[in-house]
C-alpha cells in the first residue's frame, strides 16, 4: 500500500460512534460494498457520494467509540475513505482500521487546522500531515514498525499470510 | 504491579510489564457471535491454516439476531453453525445459550487470571471475575483463532474506589452510570479500570458484571475486580480448576494514573440521557419524560437479580397505557429460573412481553425498534443516535428498578419515589 495519500478532507466532531458510522440494522450485511452504501448514514445520507472519489476523514476526540464492529471501518474504507486522522481514537476502532488496511493517525490539534473541503497530503509512514489549502503542517508520532508493516501488506490477514509463508 | 499488569505479564511469559509496553500474549479463550463471527470465519479461511489453534479455546455463540428474523440472519447462523461443526468448537445455538456475555461465565469459559478476547466490545464484562477480558474485531479474532496469540499494549490503570451501602432500589447500574457521568465517554480511553473498595467487596457477581460491562463506555481497554470468595462461590462447579486467587491482587505499591472515590450512601437513581452515555443525571433532576417503550434485559442487566428487582416493583401493577415493556432474561438458564420463581408471570400479567434470551432491542437490528419521536428507557448500555431504531428516537439508560417503575407509570420515574407512594 502506498503510504502517501492526497485527498480532500471531511470534518466531523467528537465521539463519532460506531452506531453512527454503521447502524446495527446493517450488521447482517457481509459484502463491504453493501456496507459502504450506509457509511455515516445517520449523520449524512450523501456521505458515500462525497467519499467515492477518495476522501480523508478528520475526527475530534474518541473517534469510533462504541462497538467492536469491524463493519464500521470497512464501510468507511469501501466508501472511499483513504485515511482517518483524529484528535484521539477509541481503541477497538483503531485496531480494526489497521487490521483491514485503513490507515489511522492520531494528531492533536488537527480539528482546528482543517475545514471540510481542504486538500490534504498525508504520508502515514512518516507521520506527516499537510493541509495544502492553508499550509498548516503536522508531524505526529510514527506508528510502530509492526503496525506499518500490517498497513504496508494491506491488512492483518495479508500480513499473517506473508509471515506464515516464510 | 496491579492485577491487569500481573495477568498480562504472566500471559506473555514476563516477570513484569510496564504501561506502554507492547507484549505478545498467549490467549486462553476467544469468543465470536453471529454478527462478528462470519467476517472472522471469512478472514480465518484466507490465512491458510486448516485448523483453529485450539478448539477447546474457541467459543461460538448465537445471540444478536436470535432467532433469525431474516434470511440474511439465518445464513449468518448457518455459516457459524457449519464452522463450529467443522472445527469441533464449543457452540451455543438458538435456545441453548443466550447472550454471549452471560453464557461465557455461566458455562465455565471464564477463569480468573486468564486472557479472554471476544469479538464484541462488552467482552470487558468478564473482568468482574478477575480475568483480563477485552473486545476485538473480527479480523483480529481470526488471527487469534489461527495463532492463539495477540499483541497488546499494557494500559495505564485508573482506580475507582467505592464505599458506602446502596439505598433501597439504588443499584450497581446507578453507580456505573454515575462513574461514566464523572469520567466521560473518553475518560478511561486505552486504560484499565479497576473497581475496588468495600462496596465492591460486598457486591454480588451480577453487580460486578454490570460495572465491568460498561467500562468500555468510558473508552477503557478492560474493567476488572479482584477475584475473591464471592467469585469463587459463583464459579464453583462451573470451571474445571479454580486458580490460586491470592496472587490475583494489585500490589500495595501498584501505580495508577488516577484514583477516583465514590460514596454510594446518598446516591440516587441515575439515568443517561440521549444521546451520550455520559449525559448522566439523577432521575429526580430530569423532569417529565413520557416513554413509549421500557426494556429490561441485555448483557448489562438481564440477570436474575435484575429481573427479581423489576418484578418486585411491577408485581400486581400494569404497564402504563401506550407503553410497551420488553423483558429479556440474559440466558436460557436465567429464563428457566425466572420462570420457576414466578417472575415471568408477574411480567406477563402486567402486560409486558417476555422474549427469548438474546440481545433484543439493544442495538436496533432485531426486535423492539423505535419509531421516529419515540422514547425508550432501557437497562442496556448505549443510547447513541439511531441505536434502537429511528435516528429520531431517544434512549435513556437506567437501572432495572428505574425501568420497571417507569414502565408502570408511563414516564421516567425514580423507583425510590414509587415505593413511598405505595
Amino acid at each position: 500500500m502506498n503510504s502517501k495519500i492526497k485527498a480532500p478532507a471531511i470534518k466531523f466532531g467528537n465521539n463519532i460512534d460506531t452506531d453512527v458510522i454503521l447502524p446495527g440494522k446493517y450488521l447482517i450485511l457481509v459484502d463491504p460494498c453493501e456496507l459502504a452504501k450506509h457509511a455515516l448514514e445517520s449523520l449524512d445520507t450523501t456521505f458515500p457520494d462525497k467519499a467515492k472519489k477518495g476522501i480523508i476523514i478528520i475526527g475530534g476526540k474518541n473517534f469510533g467509540c462504541g462497538s467492536s464492529r469491524e463493519q464500521a471501518p470497512l464501510a468507511l474504507k469501501y466508501s472511499g475513505v483513504k485515511c482517518v486522522i483524529a484528535e484521539s481514537f477509541a481503541r477497538i476502532f483503531f485496531r480494526n482500521a489497521i487490521n483491514i488496511g485503513l490507515p489511522v493517525l492520531e494528531c492533536k490539534g488537527i480539528s482546528s487546522a482543517v475545514e471540510t473541503g481542504d486538500e490534504l497530503a498525508v504520508d502515514f509512514e512518516a507521520g506527516k500531515i499537510e493541509n495544502l489549502s492553508n499550509g498548516k503542517k503536522f508531524q505526529v508520532d510514527k506508528l510502530p514498525p509492526f503496525i506499518l508493516e500490517i498497513l504496508a501488506d494491506g491488512g492483518l490477514i495479508e500480513n499473517l499470510r506473508r509471515k506464515m509463508k516464510k | 504491579m496491579n492485577i491487569t499488569e500481573k495477568i498480562l505479564a504472566k500471559a506473555s511469559g514476563k516477570k513484569a510489564v510496564y504501561p506502554g509496553e507492547i507484549v505478545d500474549a498467549n490467549v486462553d479463550m476467544v469468543m465470536v457471535h453471529d454478527l462478528t463471527g462470519p467476517l472472522a470465519v471469512e478472514a480465518f479461511k484466507k490465512i491458510g491454516v486448516q485448523k483453529v489453534w485450539d478448539n477447546k479455546k474457541v467459543v461460538v455463540i448465537l445471540d444478536h439476531q436470535v432467532p433469525a428474523e431474516s434470511v440474511k440472519a439465518a445464513e449468518l447462523h448457518k455459516t457459524m453453525r457449519q464452522f463450529a461443526k467443522d472445527q469441533n468448537l464449543t457452540f451455543y445455538d438458538v435456545g441453548r445459550g443466550g447472550i454471549c456475555h452471560q453464557v461465557m461465565p455461566d458455562k465455565g469459559h471464564v477463569v480468573p487470571g486468564t486472557i479472554i478476547l471476544g469479538a464484541d466490545s462488552h467482552t470487558c464484562t468478564y473482568g468482574a471475575f478477575g480475568a483480563f477480558a477485552t473486545g476485538i474485531g473480527s479480523t483480529e479474532a481470526a488471527a487469534v483463532i489461527a495463532t492463539g496469540k495477540i499483541w497488546l499494549k499494557v494500559p495505564e490503570a485508573i482506580k475507582v474506589n467505592v464505599k458506602g451501602k446502596f439505598k433501597t432500589h439504588v443499584t450497581p447500574k446507578d453507580l456505573v452510570l454515575a462513574i461514566i457521568g464523572k469520567l466521560g465517554v473518553d475518560g478511561a480511553i486505552y486504560k484499565s479500570l479497576e473497581f475496588t473498595g468495600p462496596t465492591i467487596k460486598d457486591m454480588t457477581v451480577s453487580g460486578r458484571m454490570t460495572l465491568c460491562n460498561m467500562a468500555v463506555e468510558m473508552g477503557a481497554k478492560n474493567g476488572i475486580v479482584e477475584p475473591d470468595e464471592t467469585t469463587r462461590k459463583y464459579l464453583e462447579g462451573k470451571i474445571k480448576k479454580m486458580p490460586n486467587l491470592d496472587s490475583l491482587k494489585s500490589d500495595v505499591d501498584a501505580k495508577y494514573s488516577q484514583i477516583f472515590e465514590f460514596d454510594v450512601s446518598s446516591m440516587e437513581p441515575q439515568v443517561a440521557c440521549p444521546s451520550s452515555v455520559d449525559n448522566v443525571k439523577p432521575v429526580s433532576k430530569v423532569g417529565k419524560v413520557k416513554i413509549d417503550q421500557a426494556f429490561i434485559g441485555s448483557c448489562t442487566n438481564g440477570r436474575l437479580e435484575d429481573l427479581q428487582l423489576a418484578a418486585k416493583i411491577m408485581k400486581g401493577k400494569k404497564v402504563a397505557d401506550g407503553v410497551r415493556a420488553l423483558v429479556i432474561p440474559a440466558s436460557q438458564e436465567i429464563y428457566q429460573q425466572a420462570d420457576k420463581e414466578g417472575l415471568l408471570q408477574i411480567f406477563t400479567e402486567a402486560g409486558a412481553i417476555v422474549c427469548g434470551s438474546a440481545c433484543g432491542p439493544c442495538l436496533g437490528g432485531h426486535i423492539g425498534l423505535l419509531a421516529a419521536g419515540e422514547t425508550c428507557v432501557s437497562t442496556s448500555n448505549r443510547n447513541f443516535i439511531g441505536r434502537m431504531g429511528s435516528i429520531q428516537a431517544s434512549v435513556y439508560l437506567a437501572s432495572p428498578a428505574t425501568v420497571a417503575a417507569s414502565a408502570v407509570t408511563g414516564k421516567l420515574t425514580d423507583p425510590t419515589t414509587l415505593e413511598t407512594k405505595a
